[in-house]
């Protein structure tokens, strides 16, 4: 490890080129802990964006029109706005709605102070998912819809009950007719992670934006961010389509 | 009867029951999306809630102000200039992005046909990289690497900001263009280039006479798609200090305080600017689809 | 007042009234209409235990809708449906008793694509009668071999071929142990080749005394294999009799000019 650290720092000392991240402790840790919060902020957004997904396609099922509306309208806002300015709708418009009161006590003295009661990453999961969320309802829909009327026509034949057919039936067919549109969102979704930047969250973008601030390195931390952004992506795309093969079922689907 | 015996002889191939249509739409449109990313979906009565919300909230917060304090409506009606000029801005970047993107994509869409395989191969490289980059990752990229003016023979030629978001957000419209005129290409059966072969006409006739001209109309609905998504991406160049649209709505609202009754009607206007804008481009791609019947 | 009791009386009325001397799927003017479409207007039909039953018509004669009212797939709008001397027609059916006693098989097979050719055969009496895994799966595997498809079970069905998809569909409806088997047009959507192998298979079910009720554009076969050939059109039925007697004297002109044409 010395070996390689001491091989960049020299690197630096003959060619100018200045990678931080691998020498220097500080800067590794921080870029470190930007990739994380990346990784970090896709997971939970994909958690709560297919649970969005299903909670919405299921109610654009229900008899009553209210719900539906209701969804529909969500999904119609959040695909045909910018996320960026959801972002910041979010963070600036409805962050200052949600605060607390926190009392700390120094010495004698109590001070009172008031304080967001959602950090910005907090928000950037709330608005991610959400933003993500819209395309999912959309997508198990069509999933749900696109599954043979005759097949569920079968399994009523053959005397399963509602239940049983929604969860044997209709749910592991329309997974995968909406695998691959999903895995697409995902994908989308781990690249607008970075938009988590305009709100200070200190993801990826975030972190590398400080180190080369400070470390006045903008070429090689450029450089290496888009190679990191690049591979993560093609890693997720190329697992995905992995994914996609072992799901396939022989003869169903295009 | 005979349209009985005529389904039933169409059937026989099939082993399994045909999916519904809206599973192939599905299906098409995953792998629309996979060219261009997610297309949105627009509708007149987005545009009608969005200007009824900011109507009947600025209304209940001007009712809610006392009379001395300057309301919603005179705020709102006092930056429009400003906000439809720093609209303007965003809608001339998509335009130029969309010329540079589409005129070097092109290239590279043929560039991935090749015969020659490092050409093919390179061309794939590129495309990939660049469909694979998140587009504020690229914005960053161009910002900071390229400098702020260049000088040819003596004369310097300025770069500024606004030019620079221009080729960040050329990068990744670039690549999807690439992969559109590819994925147009390859969709052409294999038959033309076999008839326009045996007819005499070299690779090159062939390309640019058979094949390409045929691909027009499977190019021009993503192409339309691809011009939406990144109109809605132009917003982006705020974060990097562009004065688009974006950016001077956030100084407006700096400008009155960040005042909260202002923020919905503020937010609101950029989202009405951008349907109203996206939505005529996203029913005449919609119409093209249709009349051409490809799923794009 | 008289008038609930009575309707009582026929809804409760007990199974253990039904005895084998009296039909097993009694039918009786049976009314059903799609919104304004009036599909079938008035049917009645009664079939016997061990019958074959076939009904034949030109498309869209209310035949196929005929079958799906017997297991209560549709609803009907007026009429009667027994079916071991219990009525179909009432709101509070129990769904689950009738499945149990029909078993169908449809056009298009209808299996679960996601499961292989065994866990098809399997998944009705897990799931539904919840009963024990091991003897499931010994019967599953005895009723794939019935219809000679031993070797086959580990496939999915796209891997099929749709005489074998077909087959596999016989053998899932009979896991469940029905008493009557309604088919419907299941040999349309196959290639003639394998049409015949799942026509074997339904004799031989029909050979060994079950019930069967059969919509079939097979003419030969619904001869060879019927007890009893009944002809529907425009959602009534207009001609009925033994296969014999059927395709030699027919007296209806429209029975006459649908026979002219597909034989």
């Amino acid at each position: 490890m010395d070996g390689i650290e001491a091989w960049f720092l020299d690197l630096y000392h003959t060619t100018g080129i200045n990678l931080t991240i691998v020498y220097d402790a500080f800067d590794r840790e921080r870029f470190l802990r930007g990739l994380l919060n990346t990784v970090v902020l896709s997971v939970i957004c994909l958690v709560f964006s297919v649970i969005i997904g299903i909670l919405g396609a299921w109610l654009l099922g229900a008899r009553q029109a209210i719900p539906r509306r209701f969804v529909q309208a969500y999904v119609q806002f959040f695909r045909n706005t910018p996320p960026l300015v959801q972002m910041y709708f979010f963070f600036f418009a409805l962050g200052p709605l949600f605060m607390t009161t926190v009392e700390r006590q120094v010495g004698q003295m109590v001070f009172v102070s008031e304080t967001p009661l959602l950090t910005s990453f907090h928000w950037a999961v709330i608005s991610l998912s959400f933003f993500a969320g819209a395309f999912n309802v959309e997508i198990f829909r069509s999933g749900i819809e696109a599954v043979p009327r005759s097949t569920i026509e079968a399994a009523e034949a053959l005397g399963m009950s509602r239940w049983q057919i929604y969860l044997d039936v209709i749910l592991p067919l329309a997974f995968r007719i909406c695998l691959p549109a999903l895995n697409n969102n995902l994908v989308n979704l781990v690249k607008t992670t970075t938009l988590a930047y305009a709100i200070a969250v200190p993801e990826l973008l975030y972190m590398s934006n400080q180190i080369w601030s400070d470390s006045v390195n903008v070429p090689e931390m450029m450089t290496v961010l888009l190679f990191v952004y690049v591979g993560l992506v093609a890693i997720l795309v190329f697992a995905m389509q992995r994914w996609e093969r072992a799901m396939k079922l022989p003869g169903f689907g295009t | 009867m005979s349209a009985r015996r005529r389904m039933r002889l169409d059937n026989a191939g099939t082993d399994l029951p045909v999916l519904l249509p809206g599973a192939e739409r599905l299906a098409d449109r995953a792998r629309r999306d996979r060219l261009v990313g997610t297309m949105p979906r627009l509708h007149w009565t987005h545009g009608a809630v969005l200007a009824g919300l900011i109507v009947l909230w600025a209304g209940m917060a001007e009712a809610q102000t006392g009379a001395a304090e300057p309301g919603v409506f005179d705020a709102l009606f006092r930056w429009m200039p400003l906000l439809l000029e720093g609209f303007g801005f965003n809608i001339l970047i998509s335009f130029m992005s969309m010329a540079i993107g589409t005129a070097v994509g092109v290239a590279l869409g043929l560039g991935q046909i090749s015969l020659l395989a490092p050409v093919r191969g390179s061309s794939w490289l590129v495309t990939q990289f660049f469909r694979n980059a998140p587009w504020l990752v690229l914005l960053f990229f161009v910002m900071f690497m390229m400098p702020f003016e260049f000088v040819v023979f003596g004369t310097v030629i300025p770069f500024p900001d606004w030019i620079k978001a221009t080729i960040g957000l050329a990068l990744p419209v670039m690549a999807n263009v690439s992969e559109i005129v590819r994925g147009a290409v390859m969709s052409v059966p294999s038959g033309q280039w076999e008839s326009s072969e045996s007819l005499a006409f070299n690779r090159r006739q062939t390309l640019f006479m058979i094949i390409l001209p045929q691909c027009i109309k499977r190019m021009i609905p993503p192409w339309m798609n691809l011009y939406a998504i990144l109109t809605m991406a132009t917003v982006l160049a705020s974060i990097v200090g562009v004065s688009e649209m974006m950016t001077l709505t956030r100084r407006a609202l700096a400008a009155e305080q960040n005042a909260f009754t202002l923020l919905v009607p503020f937010y609101g206007f950029v989202l009405l600017c951008f349907f109203a804008y996206c939505y005529p481009i996203a029913r005449f791609t919609l119409y093209l689809e249709r009349r051409y019947h490809v799923i794009t | 007042m008289a008038q609930p009791v009575l309707a009582k009386e026929t809804v409760d009325q007990p199974e253990a009234a039904w005895t084998p001397d009296r039909p097993i799927v009694e039918i009786t003017d049976v009314h059903k209409a799609f919104g304004p479409v009036e599909v079938l207007k008035g049917v009645s039909l009664d079939v016997m235990k061990g019958d074959v039953v076939c009904i034949i018509g030109p498309s869209g004669s209310g035949k196929s809708t005929l079958l799906r009212c017997i297991n209560a797939l549709v609803d009907i709008q007026k009429g009667s449906i027994r079916v071991e001397g219990q009525e179909v027609h009432v709101p509070k059916l129990d769904k689950l008793a009738l499945r149990k006693k029909v078993g169908m098989v449809f056009q298009q097979y209808n299996l679960f694509p996601h499961k292989t050719a065994l866990d098809n055969v399997m998944m009705a009496p897990l799931k539904v009668l919840k009963q024990d895994r091991r003897d499931v799966e010994g019967r599953a595997r005895e009723l794939l071999a019935k219809v000679r498809l031993t070797g086959k079970e580990a496939s999915y069905p796209g891997e099929l071929s749709g005489g074998q998809q077909q087959r596999v569909a016989i053998a899932r409806s009979l896991a469940m142990g029905p008493d009557v088997m309604l088919f419907d047009e299941v040999t349309a959507a196959l290639d003639p080749e394998t049409v015949k192998e799942v026509l074997v298979t339904i004799r031989q079910l029909a050979e060994e005394g079950m019930t069967c009720m059969l919509v079939t554009h097979e003419m030969g076969f619904a001869r060879e294999i019927a007890d009893h050939i009944y002809f529907t059109d425009h959602g009534r039925i207009v001609e009925h009799g033994p296969p014999a007697e059927f395709f030699q004297n027919a007296q209806d002109p429209r029975t006459k000019e649908f026979l002219s044409q597909i034989l």
